[in-house]
């Protein structure tokens, strides 16, 4: 706070290391995340970040698409044995050829169909906020949703064939060996940056997120307009004891947070401020009002060129 | 008003238009193009062009993570909507059926002939083995009898299974059988195409067995005297059917040979390149294939004369190479 006191070098030290420590894993965490994360420059010269989609993510979106799957197949079964009943016995085989070409349209055509819409997705993949998009940033063509469709034959029917096959002996071990090999295949997606399958690469495509954000109301305007002018003023200090982590934390608690969590929150900033509580004053109210005036006075030192990263950020 | 935010004024002028934009998108999303009115088309370039001007200022003035997050999403969808493709399906059918599916056919000539090579190599090999000595069938076949057609069937028994007495045989037994054969071969010419990316060794296998099958097959009614009838029974769909089979090879070898040796061209690109060529193929073979299982189920079955079952043979033969090799008028338009 002032300069004419000279800080303790044990004290100093400490909070240094804290605050090395604090950006350290702030900083490895950003790291991961960067890992998924591509930038596409749009022909404005715009650059839009996009984030690809994880395996686990694949893996859970295709189980969802595989049910959806079985579920068509075997509601429709049900419906033609039933109209088999109906017409009698000697339209049992023509059900049975309307049911094998369906189940291989279900089979091969369910993904085509769904990435070749509008939305780029499957259901499954709608489900978990993913969909398709061409590698290079440019059209998603019919050719290449084909593409990556027609691969999957031997990323799942091939593993799965030669876990059927089965057997003992000699046929057992060629089995296994087929399964290994296959089993390259399959697993494709976690052993490359861009957690392209085998039909991604073919095709040129990739997965990406493409999450729905809602936009919510600006914090500060509400307590601009609820406060009563000047009840909220925070000396310049006050307002500089945070930085730009610590404005984001507060932003995901008062969006995000329990009533409890708030009271905690507001109760350490209180502390870390000096600020005394006035009579009448909610948590809600001080943390808006602090929110606030904390995001004017960043903002202001970023307009500058001058980022206030953290709290031990003091320049 | 001068307890605003800077960023919250930034903010608050332009919001509207970013809400008008994600109304537009999300019609766009659920219910496609169609959906969309006049004003709408003629608004989304401006609304998507500012949304991407205000992503890229908020990144600089604002410290709000839900606005800037909520512009990056926006802007997302507002690209993949501005830049996709708005083609509807049908007018993605007509294309391929016009002018894509051909042209990659076309450009494919040489894994082509390498697939014709290796489909008729092995039969080749198997009907003069299996015409030296009968044995090799079984080595071929197993003890799997394709219905009684193997060496030790007598003539009649074999006449019999080319020709059909119409009577007996009802429609519903056609149809399932039909289907069932169009489902065995397209899953087959799927997996021939897809077994491209290992080089195209596996796809070079199929093809060869498939052959084998059909040369000592093959074999069995010449040795009996029944070439010319087999021959007939064989291609009034075989024509359509081998050739879907060649070209899914054919699918898988340009594939393999992108991988194998991409020349100038990353592995990467080179694959991607290949790949595209290579499914437009491939869907194709199915098609051919439901061509094939209409003619195999209904017209082998009903039809018993031998030199019709040639005419069509040779006819759908025709129209297939017209279809895909015949030279046409450049439809790049400007």
């Amino acid at each position: 706070m002032n300069a004419t006191v000279p800080h303790a070098p044990q004290t100093l030290s400490r909070l240094q290391i804290e605050a090395d420590q604090r950006r350290r894993a702030r900083m490895l965490e950003t790291q991961r995340q960067s890992k998924l994360a591509r930038e596409l420059v749009t022909p404005e010269g715009a650059v839009i970040h996009l984030k690809l989609s994880t395996a686990a993510e694949r893996a859970g979106a295709f189980l969802i698409d595989v049910a959806i799957q079985w579920a068509i197949v075997i509601a429709t079964s049900i419906g033609l044995s039933y109209a088999m009943r109906a017409m009698g016995s000697g339209s049992a085989n023509v059900a049975f050829a309307v049911w094998l070409v369906f189940f291989f349209f279900v089979r091969n055509f369910y993904y085509i169909f769904f990435e070749l819409g509008p939305k780029s997705a499957t259901p499954g993949k709608r489900a978990l906020g993913i969909r398709v998009a061409a590698r290079n940033g440019g059209r998603l063509t019919a050719n290449s949703v084909l593409a990556r469709n027609f691969i999957r034959e031997i990323e799942v029917g091939l593993p799965f064939q030669f876990l059927m096959m089965g057997g003992t002996g000699v046929s057992g071990w060629i089995a296994l060996l087929g399964l290994v090999w296959s089993g390259i295949f399959l697993f494709f997606p976690v052993f490359n940056k861009d957690k392209m399958r085998v039909g991604d690469l073919i095709a040129g495509t990739w997965v990406i997120h493409s999450p729905k954000t809602k936009l919510m109301g600006d914090i500060s305007s509400s307590a601009a307009s609820q406060a009563l002018p000047g009840r909220f003023a925070f000396t310049p200090e006050q307002a500089d004891a945070y930085g730009i982590h610590e404005l984001h934390v507060l932003e995901d608690v008062l969006r995000n947070s329990t009533e409890e969590v708030k009271s905690q929150v507001a109760l350490r900033i209180r502390t870390k401020i000096g600020w005394q509580p006035q009579p009448g004053e909610t948590d809600i109210a001080f943390l808006e009002a602090y929110y606030a005036s904390l995001r004017r006075r960043l903002e202001q030192r970023m307009l500058l060129g001058d980022r206030k990263a953290d709290k031990y950020d003091t320049r | 008003m001068s307890d605003l935010l800077k960023s919250y004024r930034f903010r608050e002028e332009r919001e509207s238009d970013w809400r008008k934009l994600d109304l537009i998108l999300t019609r766009a999303e659920n219910n496609g193009v169609k959906a969309l009115s006049d004003e709408d088309m003629m608004a989304l370039p401006r609304l998507y062009r500012q949304a991407v001007s205000s992503l890229s200022v908020a990144r600089s003035i604002s410290l709000d993570q839900n606005v800037v997050a909520y512009l990056e999403s926006l802007c997302t969808r507002a690209y993949f909507f501005v830049y996709g493709t708005r083609a509807s399906i049908g007018e993605r059918i007509m294309d391929f059926l016009r002018r894509d599916w051909p042209a990659c056919v076309s450009a494919a000539i040489g894994p082509t002939l390498l697939a014709t090579l290796f489909l008729f190599g092995g039969g080749a090999l198997a009907f003069f083995l299996c015409m030296q000595d009968m044995d090799w069938f079984w080595t071929f076949h197993g003890n799997s009898f394709w219905e009684g057609r193997n060496p030790d069937a007598t003539v009649d028994y074999l006449r019999s299974t080319i020709y059909h007495d119409p009577t007996t045989t009802g429609d519903g037994q056609l149809s399932s059988f039909a289907s069932f054969l169009f489902n065995n071969n397209a899953q087959i010419a799927l997996f021939a195409f897809a077994l491209g990316f290992a080089f195209g060794i596996p796809t070079a296998w199929l093809l060869i067995y498939n052959g084998v099958h059909l040369g000592s097959m093959y074999a069995v009614f010449w040795s009996k005297g029944l070439g010319y009838e087999f021959t007939g029974w064989l291609m009034i769909h075989g024509t359509t059917e081998l050739f879907a089979i060649i070209l899914a090879g054919a699918a898988g070898f340009v594939i393999g040979g992108a991988v194998a040796f991409p020349g100038r061209m990353t592995r990467l690109a080179s694959a991607r390149h290949a790949g595209q060529k290579a499914a437009t193929i491939a869907m194709g073979c199915v098609i051919m294939l439901i061509v094939a299982a209409i003619l195999e189920g209904f017209g082998r079955q009903m039809i018993n004369s031998d030199v019709i079952r040639y005419a069509i043979a040779i006819g759908m033969m025709f129209l297939w190479l017209a279809y895909f090799y015949l030279p046409r008028r450049d439809e790049a338009k400007p």
